[in-house]
């Protein structure tokens, strides 16, 4: 701070090496994931079958979420102009710049999964929108303006092709900014996020509308869209966190401390209460309303076969964190941090299931090796990808022109 | 000299005046309190300012906010005239998560603002207590309880030293009221 104390001797050349444990136990958890799918998809059990591709889905939806929560922080802490963050900047760049595989993986699933009927066959089945087949649907006839399989096809493409393609530039940016200096990079980026942003706004909703909400295409809530990008966000952060801490107890990453780390806390806290305040105001409107097609939803969440786990999703993902977060110190503490980072995460990996399974396999749920190991799976898969990412270019984005702010962030 | 009870050290620069917060505590003198036109990040942990205590007021009026919003709700909804409304219960809680929130927030920021102005003795009419008028403006300045450090030449050539572009000896606490 000021001509007094401005001197550091931080390495910003630092650069992590993805090798050891962290790589062996990345690629044994894909082999795992691998091994867990194909038992699922070659059981010739159909509802064992289902039960993959939805979880598949839940997984690849996941991981493409979290990685565009990436970009999105990106973006924002662009368009805001915000110092505090630079300084661990690389971390939400690494996810971002693995956006475009993960939105790759996602359509592969999604593709398939229309194809071969195991998703999406409550509006995609042979004769549904036609009035003389014993197929039809009227209510999904009359939607079938916007859910047919070419448009959604078409917007699965354009969406998360656009998400990528900003995330990649933007991470791209910075890391140029790091062999040029100067501002041009910074200006260029600051534009480019203004725009995505508002593509990203706009456009999140409908593409959680598609690739979720029409599982059950006879529902739908306009809420969803901003229930979905709630969970997206907090699952984001604490992803974020979580990296950051196994990085700093690693040895990494010495100019990042407790100031920063409860930023993020409070942005955890926050969006958790965010997300529960859309997941209420979903909830209550069709409580209050009562419509049938309406209520559809939240009643099958109700069966003795979800209810348990509907409630569980509330505690973690709203009472956890609203009661350990509340206090200051806890958020500057590494440890209770990461106990917290986790447990959201796998909070909204329940969220999602609560989203998805009900739509899918109905009361054939379980918890068992298509759940476990797809989810082993692709948290090797995330890990191995983001980390590799992350190993290629120095820690510090040592040209950011608020990495100096970001050293004496102090709040 | 003797009649004075305050030494105050205005400095044009918030990094000066870190300069000197540093030199004085190094000589154990102790400082009365800063002022300055704008938060200076670290300034409170440099002066061993304890954290406030206003999250625990707060709390309380979040507690009471919720209690008022809760027992209005029920009273009117439950208990005086209960009402049917689209066949819900008569004390249908998800209806009521909304008014008791709002409620709770709107007792908590006000209780808050009370608290804030109370404890600042921030009253409508009252003549604000400064200490020095260009702290709110562009001066960033040191206070020095001067009845309990007694070398005062010594203060001043330390103030001067880093920094200072003027030492006032004060005989009156707040110069707002002269």
């Amino acid at each position: 701070m000021g001509t007094h104390s401005h001197h550091h001797d931080y390495n910003f050349g630092e650069r992590y090496t993805f090798a050891g444990k962290a790589k062996i136990g990345s690629i044994i958890a894909i082999v795992v994931g691998i091994a867990a799918v194909a038992f699922g998809l070659l059981s010739g059990d159909h509802i064992t079958v289902e039960r993959t591709y939805a979880n598949l889905l839940l997984m690849g939806y996941y991981f493409t979420c979290v990685c565009a929560a990436g970009a999105f922080f990106v973006a924002l802490q662009l368009v805001t102009q915000s110092g505090w963050s630079a300084g661990l900047i690389r971390i939400p760049q690494a996810m971002a710049s693995v956006l475009p595989i993960a939105s790759v993986i996602l359509l592969v699933i999604v593709g398939l999964g229309l194809y071969s009927h195991n998703l999406y066959h409550h509006w995609y089945a042979e004769g549904i929108t036609d009035v003389n087949s014993p197929n039809y649907d009227s209510l999904v006839a009359g939607k079938s303006a916007f859910l047919n399989m070419p448009g959604f096809l078409l917007r699965q493409i354009i969406f998360m092709g656009s998400y990528s393609i900003f995330a990649v530039i933007l991470a791209r940016l910075s890391y140029k900014e790091d062999l040029d200096g100067g501002l041009n990079s910074y200006k260029k980026s600051f534009k480019l996020s203004a725009i995505f942003l508002v593509i990203f706004g706009f456009t999140t909703p409908i593409w959680s509308f598609d690739t979720i909400m029409s599982l059950e295409a006879h529902w739908f809530s306009t809420m969803f869209g901003w229930y979905n990008f709630a969970a997206m966000w907090v699952s984001g952060l604490s992803l974020i966190t979580l990296i950051l801490i196994l990085l700093k107890k690693a040895g990494y990453m010495a100019w990042v401390n407790e100031n920063h780390l409860h930023d993020l806390g409070k942005l955890m806290f926050g969006f958790s209460i965010f997300w529960t305040y859309v997941w209420f105001a979903q909830f209550m409107l069709i409580w209050y309303s009562n419509i049938p097609e309406e209520t559809v939803y939240f009643y099958k969440r109700w069966e003795p076969e979800y209810k348990p786990w509907f409630w569980l999703s509330i505690i973690i993902n709203f009472v956890a964190p609203l009661l350990i977060l509340v206090d200051r110190d806890v958020k500057r503490k590494q440890n209770i941090m990461l106990f917290v980072c986790i447990l959201l995460l796998l909070g909204h990996w329940l969220d999602y299931y609560i989203m998805i399974m009900p739509g899918t396999v109905e009361n054939h749920r379980g918890f068992g090796i298509p759940e476990i190991g797809t989810a082993i799976g692709f948290v090797g898969l995330f890990t191995f990808l983001v980390m590799s990412k992350l190993s290629k270019h120095p820690l510090a984005a040592k040209n950011h022109p608020f990495l100096e702010e970001s050293l004496h962030h102090q709040i | 000299m003797s009649n004075t009870n305050y030494i105050l050290g205005s400095f044009a620069d918030p990094d000066e005046m870190m300069y000197g917060i540093d030199k004085l505590q190094a000589n154990n003198i102790s400082i009365y309190d800063c002022f300055t036109p704008m938060p200076i990040h670290g300034i409170e942990a440099k002066l061993g300012v304890k954290p406030s205590r206003l999250p625990i007021a707060a709390f309380c009026f979040g507690t009471l906010g919720f209690l008022l919003g809760f027992s209005l709700l029920y009273y009117t909804m439950a208990y005086d005239w209960p009402m049917n409304i689209g066949g819900k219960p008569s004390l249908p809680l998800p209806n009521f998560v909304p008014v008791t929130f709002e409620v709770t927030i709107l007792i908590c920021a006000l209780g808050m603002v009370a608290t804030f102005f109370f404890r600042n003795h921030l009253f409508p009419g009252r003549t604000p207590r400064v200490m020095d008028l260009r702290a709110s403006d562009d001066r960033f300045v040191i206070a020095i309880d001067a009845r309990e450090n007694t070398d005062h030449a010594f203060i001043d050539s330390l103030l001067k030293e880093s920094g200072a572009v003027e030492v006032k000896y004060n005989e009156r606490k707040y110069v707002s009221y002269e």
